[in-house]
C-alpha cells in the first residue's frame, strides 16, 4: 500500500513538471495545446536512445531532452500557432498523433533496459522509491520556482496580455507571435524533461504510453488546478493520478475496469465546471503592492542606519 | 507641423470600398477630431494608421518616417498609441496592471542589447523592475484618479471607467500621437464632460490628440481642426467653424432637401 502511494507520488511529479508546461501554454499565454503527449515522448525518447545506444550518462541527456522537445517546439508552434481556439486545439492535437506514430513506425517495440541515473555512485532504481521521489520533486520545485519567477515578470504578464487580448497586447508593443511561439517552446522543453524522468523511472519506453489520453490528462491538471496558477496545477496533478490509480488504490481494479478512471475525469472536469470554472484555487494573485511596501520599508531602514 | 500624414490611403475588402484615396493630417501638439457618418471608414483608417491592418495603397508618414505597413507593435513603439472603439482591457488583470501593461516596453529598455538579452534580463531583475513600473503607473493612476481601484480587476469597473483606465494605458507609454476612438460612447454628459476636461490636459501635457466622436458638442469644443469623412472618402477639412457651416457636412449628415 505504501508502494503504491510512492508510485502515485512519482507519477504526480512527473505529470505536475509536465503540467507546469501546459500550464505555461495554456493558463499563461491562453493557447489551447493538446500535443503534450508528444513533447513527452521526445524527452523519453531522446534519453532512452542517449544512455541505451549512445551509452552516455542520464545527466547528460537531461538537458538535450529538454532542448530536442523546445526545438520540436519551436519547429511546430511556427506555423500553427497562427490558429486560434478550437483550431489550434485540433492541430496541436494532430501532431502530437503525428509523432507517436512516427515512434511507433520507426520501433513499434520501443527501447528496453536503459541503464538507471545515478547521482555519485549512487544508482535511482524503480525499488528505492523514495530515493526517486526526493530526485522529482527536487525538479518539480526548480521548475516551480523558475516559472513562477517567468509568470511574476514583465514578460511573464506580457504572455497574460496575449492571453486576455490580442489586439491590445500589439497596441502595447507586444509581438505577440514572438511570445507565442516563446511560451509554447518553453511548454515543450519543460515536458521533454518529464519524458526524461519518466525514462528515469521505468526504464523503457513504448510507443504505447504516449497516446492522446496523455495529453487530455496534463490539460484536465491545468484546468482542475486554476489555469495559471502554478500551485494549482501541481495540485491538479496530483489528484488527477490519485484518481487514476482509484481503482488499485482500492484493490478493486478486477471489477472496475481502467477505462472508469477516464469517466471519473469528464465526471470531475463537469462539476468543476458548474461549481467552481476558476479551478481550485483560481487565479494567481501577485500582490505588487506589498513587495512595493516592503522596498519603500528597506529603503527607509537604509536611510535610519 | 504635422507629425503624422497619411498620403492617398485606400483599403478596400472584397469590393467594398472602405477608405478611399484619404489623405489625412495630424498637427502636432493639437486635438485634431475625425467625424463622419456611421460607416465613413473612420476607424479603418485608424487600423491602417496604427498597423492593425495593412492598407491597400498609399502611404503613412510618423515622425518623417514610413511606417505603412509596419506591424502594430513596431508602430506603437515609435509612439503612436491608440483606445478602441470597444473598450479592449485585459479583463483578469488588475487596474494596476494593466497601466503597467502600458508601460510594457518603456522598461528594462537598452538600445545596445538584443531584446531577448533584454528579455532574460528582465527575467532576473523582475522584482526591481515590477517595483519601477509599479510606481510610474500609480502616478498615471492618479492623472485619471483612479488610483483607489487599483486592486480591483479591470472588468469590474463601471464603464465611464473603463474607458478611463484604457486611455491611461494607453498614455503610459508616453506617445507621440494618441488616437481615441470614440472615447465619449455610451458615456452620460457628466463623465462627458469629465472625458473632455481630461483630453485637455493630455493636450497640455504635449501629446498630439487623434479623435473619432460623434459626439458633436465635445468635438466642436475641444478639436483645432476636423476632417470629415463620408463613404470612405474625404470631403472637408477646417477649423470646427468652418466645419459647421460646410453644407456638405451637412448633407453627409442630414441628406439632402428634395424639392
Amino acid at each position: 500500500m505504501l508502494n503504491f502511494f510512492q508510485l502515485i507520488i512519482i507519477y504526480a511529479g512527473i505529470y505536475a513538471l509536465m503540467a507546469i508546461g501546459q500550464n505555461c501554454i495554456t493558463g499563461n499565454t491562453g493557447m489551447l495545446s493538446l500535443c503534450h503527449a508528444g513533447f513527452y515522448c521526445i524527452g523519453s525518447y531522446v534519453t532512452a536512445i542517449i544512455c541505451k545506444t549512445m551509452g552516455l550518462p542520464f545527466w547528460f541527456s537531461l538537458p538535450v531532452a529538454a532542448v530536442a522537445a523546445g526545438l520540436v517546439g519551436f519547429l511546430i508552434g511556427v506555423p500553427t500557432l497562427r490558429l486560434k481556439g478550437d483550431y489550434l486545439c485540433i492541430a496541436t492535437l494532430g501532431l502530437g498523433e503525428i509523432i507517436r506514430n512516427i515512434a511507433t513506425n520507426v520501433n513499434p517495440v520501443g527501447i528496453n533496459s536503459v541503464p538507471r541515473a545515478a547521482l555519485f555512485g549512487y544508482q535511482f532504481s524503480s525499488r528505492n522509491k523514495l530515493t526517486f521521489i526526493l530526485l522529482i520533486w527536487f525538479f518539480v520545485m526548480i521548475a516551480y520556482v523558475l516559472f513562477r519567477q517567468l509568470a511574476h515578470s514583465r514578460i511573464g504578464r506580457a504572455m497574460i496580455a496575449v492571453r486576455e487580448d490580442e489586439v491590445a497586447a500589439q497596441s502595447n508593443g507586444i509581438n505577440v507571435t514572438k511570445y507565442k511561439i516563446g511560451a509554447f517552446t518553453l511548454g515543450a522543453a519543460i515536458g521533454g524533461v518529464a519524458g526524461c524522468f519518466a525514462t528515469a523511472y521505468t526504464l523503457t519506453v513504448s510507443p504505447g504510453s504516449y497516446t492522446f489520453m496523455v495529453s487530455v490528462m496534463v490539460l484536465c491538471m491545468v484546468v482542475l488546478g486554476g489555469m495559471g496558477n502554478l500551485k494549482g496545477v501541481i495540485l491538479g496533478a496530483f489528484i488527477i493520478e490519485f484518481i487514476s490509480y482509484f481503482p488499485q488504490l482500492v484493490g478493486l481494479s478486477s471489477v472496475i475496469p481502467a477505462q472508469a478512471s477516464q469517466v471519473l475525469y469528464g465526471l470531475v472536469l463537469v462539476i468543476m465546471m458548474i461549481c467552481r470554472p476558476q479551478g481550485i484555487l483560481g487565479r494567481d494573485r501577485y500582490r505588487y503592492g506589498s513587495q512595493v511596501k516592503k522596498g519603500a520599508r528597506k529603503a527607509a531602514g537604509a536611510k535610519e542606519a | 507641423m504635422r507629425i503624422l500624414e497619411a498620403q492617398g490611403v485606400s483599403r478596400i475588402f472584397g469590393g467594398v470600398v472602405a477608405v478611399n484615396n484619404v489623405d489625412f493630417n495630424v498637427e502636432k501638439g493639437l486635438v485634431n477630431g475625425l467625424i463622419g457618418p456611421n460607416g465613413a471608414g473612420k476607424t479603418t483608417l485608424f487600423n491602417q494608421i496604427t498597423g492593425m491592418d495593412k492598407p491597400t495603397s498609399g502611404k503613412i508618414i510618423f515622425d518623417g518616417k514610413d511606417i505603412t505597413g509596419l506591424p502594430a507593435w513596431k508602430i506603437s513603439r515609435l509612439g503612436v498609441a491608440r483606445t478602441f472603439q470597444n473598450i479592449r482591457l485585459y479583463g483578469d488583470l488588475t487596474v494596476i496592471e494593466n497601466v503597467m501593461m502600458g508601460l510594457h516596453f518603456k522598461v528594462g529598455a537598452d538600445p545596445f542589447k538584443g531584446r531577448f538579452v533584454q528579455a532574460v534580463k528582465s527575467y532576473f531583475n523582475a522584482g526591481r523592475e515590477n517595483r519601477e513600473l509599479y510606481a510610474r503607473a500609480l502616478e498615471w493612476l492618479e492623472f485619471f484618479e483612479l488610483d483607489g481601484l487599483r486592486d480591483e480587476e479591470a472588468h469590474n469597473l463601471p464603464y465611464g471607467n473603463q474607458r478611463e483606465l484604457e486611455i491611461a494605458r494607453a498614455l503610459a507609454a508616453d506617445p507621440k500621437v494618441l488616437f481615441l476612438d470614440e472615447p465619449a460612447a455610451g458615456m452620460n454628459p457628466a463623465e462627458t464632460a469629465h472625458l473632455m476636461h481630461i483630453i485637455e490636459r493630455i493636450r497640455d501635457k504635449g501629446v498630439t490628440v487623434v479623435l473619432i466622436e460623434h459626439d458633436m458638442k465635445l468635438v466642436m469644443n475641444i478639436c483645432d481642426n476636423i476632417t470629415v469623412l463620408s463613404f470612405g472618402q474625404k470631403i472637408a477639412e477646417g477649423t470646427p467653424e468652418e466645419i459647421r457651416s460646410n453644407p456638405q457636412v451637412i448633407e453627409a449628415y442630414l441628406g439632402r432637401e428634395e424639392d
